[in-house]
């Protein structure tokens, strides 16, 4: 009886494609993140550098940080989507 | 600091608990079978549920624990807001819906579904025990916190009062009511945070914050061979001086009060003084503020610029602001930041704040409180990366975070509810910037405790929006307490009596099971609460992703994408991450301070154990999964 989830799965015929996905997305996003931990540890004088609008590296990079998880979030969201949609239409024919 | 207490802020609070506990009520009468108590029938929508998560996850570190550390500490702070949102793409792109595909009610169900090991489920359920509780201790302390601002009440009585009503909470309905709370609570963070740093930005930066904010006094001295022999002004006498911190402080008396000032020396080679805060323990026992027993309310809050340079002219304010222009100001602009300093004067222990001016570039880069760059040796450069590796791997592998996985009804809705909560989170992490910094610049800061900055840069504004925001803050505690407690009462009540024990229980018996477990680790948290006063939570909480990600990430990522994972492999893993960064935590400088040694006496240097504990883990899983694989 306790075995199972709590909410009763479907099929899900667009895992494999997904899971390469968010693989592939996971490294795009750790190689972004490494850098900028690299600078902050290494040369912490460069992230003082100026680069828009007045503003710094360190808080540009840190920004656009958040900011790409949400957009890559929504994209990752966005073929997932469609891969599950095209994989069912293809698995009820 | 003694703060004044207002009735408006008091019935706001109230109004706001009693709606908490309704709702607690209203749920906990639907609340009959253990699905529905340890993850709400799988039943929630993804949108109420991604909010949940940010409800969940900006606890007391986030909105506390994050801007107090901004406020002292400038970029620094904000660093943690950078790691904590990049480990949710952890969790979305390599754990949420695997997870979802996994599991039922916990993290162990999910770990354990591929080889129903006893091993698995004893070292799981102890490992979302200690994580629980590590990520509990700062929650209460941020509570504790609050209170003293808000009605008045020492810090024990803050723990004592969440610990209390979340117990009654997490009795009453478990993860029904949870979700909806953080939902509620999530949401209106987010929105009033948000008014707040349109406040912040739009009232601009003045070389004064407020009417009454304190006038530091400045003195000019006459230094002969390192002793300060004579001040030119009459009002003050001087007593004596003492060195901390390589540096010279002296204590004048006026009117028969004793202020600490700092030794300066002007570029033409002549000396003054500048006025600090003090905080002095006496060989008698007494504790005196500036001076004066604390009832006297010497003690002022801080937090000022030295120069203001708006649009390349110094300026005495600079009227509204736009939200990119605030930060280039700053940047452009000298901060006053308060640094603190331990001395011994005539066998009293003195605490000394000392005004330390700050360029805004440095500000606002990576430095004043991590070691980075060319000032920092190689355990403070390993401390910087094990704390952005621990919050980049801990957020998939906080118990009470994956169990929200479960309240969902599908894959697609666990992974939208993810991004939801990835631009929520997002979202407010960029306003903890701006509140952090208001608060450094806005004359606000309490020095004792780093955690108040918000809710204090809050009441600046008015009284009004200082009641909401703290109900919210202490909402927020109650919310994630309640998240943390139903997780580990799981991992008690269903991991272990449940699963590991096999002891027969009907379902009811199971989620009263659930209840007697949640009530004891409350008991367990409140204590901890007290024990840990005056950390800053963001710091605690640092701690608790960094033994989750050593614990908890090997064993997760194996079960999900490597096929020679066994149970012998994970059990070993778990117990290796969980005492490999615990031992490492207690034998850190911080933990040294807190037992009253030298921080320079610990063990081992290292303040974050991620860069150690989490790559140990990893690889004894590997090991021992190749070295028990099943013959052929």
């Amino acid at each position: 009886m306790l075995h199972g989830p709590a909410a009763k799965l479907g099929v899900d015929y667009a895992s494999k494609q997904k899971t390469r996905l968010g693989i592939i997305l996971f490294f795009v996003y750790a190689i972004v993140y490494g850098t900028f931990v690299v600078i902050g540890v290494n040369f912490s004088d460069t992230m003082a550098i100026k680069v828009i609008a007045g503003l710094n590296l360190a808080v540009v990079y840190g920004m656009g940080l958040i900011i790409l998880a949400a957009v890559m979030g929504y994209v990752y969201n966005h073929f997932c989507t469609y891969l599950e949609d095209k994989m069912e239409k293809e698995a009820e024919k | 600091m003694t703060y004044e207490i207002s009735i408006w802020a008091i019935l706001i609070f109230m109004v706001f608990v009693a709606a908490v506990l309704g709702l607690s009520f209203y749920f906990g009468a639907k609340t009959k079978s253990a699905a529905s108590y340890y993850a709400a029938g799988g039943n929630i929508h993804w949108g109420v549920n991604g909010i949940a998560f940010a409800g969940d996850y900006l606890s007391a570190a986030s909105f506390l624990g994050i801007s107090g550390m901004i406020a002292y500490a400038g970029y620094d702070g904000f660093i943690y807001s950078i790691g904590y949102l990049a480990g949710w793409v952890v969790a979305l792109f390599l754990v949420a819906e695997p997870l979802k595909r996994l599991g039922k009610f916990t993290f162990t169900d999910a770990l354990d579904s591929k080889f129903n090991s006893r091993a698995i489920k004893l070292t799981a359920s102890i490992s979302t025990l200690i994580v629980s509780i590590f990520y509990l201790i700062p929650q209460m302390v941020g509570a504790g916190d609050l209170v003293v601002p808000l009605l008045g009440l020492p810090h024990w009585a803050g723990v004592v009062i969440v610990g209390v009503i979340v117990i009654y909470i997490v009795a009453t309905a478990g993860m029904t009511s949870t979700t909806f709370v953080q939902f509620i609570k999530g949401a209106l963070l987010i929105i009033f945070s948000t008014i707040l740093t349109v406040y912040i930005i739009n009232n601009g930066f003045n070389l004064k914050p407020a009417e009454d904010y304190h006038e530091f006094a400045t003195i000019g001295a006459t230094v002969d061979n390192g002793q300060i022999t004579a001040i030119n002004n009459a009002s003050y006498t001087l007593k004596g001086q003492a060195e901390g911190a390589d540096k010279t402080f002296a204590v004048l008396s006026k009117d028969g009060y004793d202020s600490w000032f700092k030794l300066e020396t002007n570029e033409d080679g002549s000396y003054y003084l500048t006025e600090a805060l003090s905080i002095t323990n006496t060989a008698s026992g007494e504790v005196l503020y500036n001076g004066a027993p604390k009832t006297e309310n010497r003690f002022y809050q801080v937090g000022h610029f030295s120069k203001i340079v708006h649009k390349g002219n110094e300026v005495g304010e600079t009227g509204p602001l736009g939200p990119l222009e605030f930060l280039s100001t700053l940047e452009a602009s000298e901060v006053v930041i308060f640094s603190k300093a331990n001395l011994n004067f005539n066998n009293d222990y003195v605490t000394v704040y000392y005004q330390n001016p700050t360029s805004g570039s440095d500000v606002l880069k990576p430095g004043l409180l991590l070691k980075v760059g060319d000032d920092g040796n190689i355990w403070d450069k390993m401390n910087f990366l094990s704390l952005m590796l621990a919050l980049f791997f801990g957020t998939s592998a906080l118990p009470h975070i994956l169990i929200r996985y479960y309240t969902v009804p599908s894959q697609r809705a666990a992974r939208k509810s993810t991004i939801v909560a990835i631009a929520a989170i997002g979202f407010f992490y960029i306003l903890t910037l701006y509140m952090g910094l208001g608060a450094m610049v806005g004359g606000v800061i309490d020095v004792e405790s780093s955690n108040m900055s918000s809710p204090l840069l809050a009441k600046s504004f008015g009284i009004g929006i200082f009641s909401i925001i703290s109900a919210i803050a202490f909402a927020t505690v109650l919310g994630t307490v309640s998240g943390l407690i139903v997780a580990s009462s799981g991992a008690i009540a269903h991991d272990f009596v449940d699963m590991y024990l096999k002891v027969e229980m009907t379902d009811q018996q199971k989620v009263r099971a659930g209840k007697i477990a949640a009530f004891g680790v409350g008991l367990f948290a409140i204590l901890l609460g007290i024990v840990f006063k005056g950390m800053n939570v963001s710091f605690l909480v640092g701690l608790a992703f960094a033994v989750a990600a050593s614990a908890n990430l090997p064993s997760i990522l194996a079960v999900i994408f490597w096929k020679k994972t066994t149970s012998k492999g994970i059990a070993a893993s778990i117990t290796t991450g969980i005492l490999s960064s615990v031992i490492i935590i207690l034998l850190s400088p911080s933990m040294f301070e807190r037992y009253g040694l030298l921080k320079s006496d610990a063990i081992i240097p290292l303040d974050n154990p991620g860069i150690i504990s989490i790559p140990l883990a990893f690889i004894v899983l590997i090991v021992v999964s190749l070295l028990t694989q099943k013959k052929v």
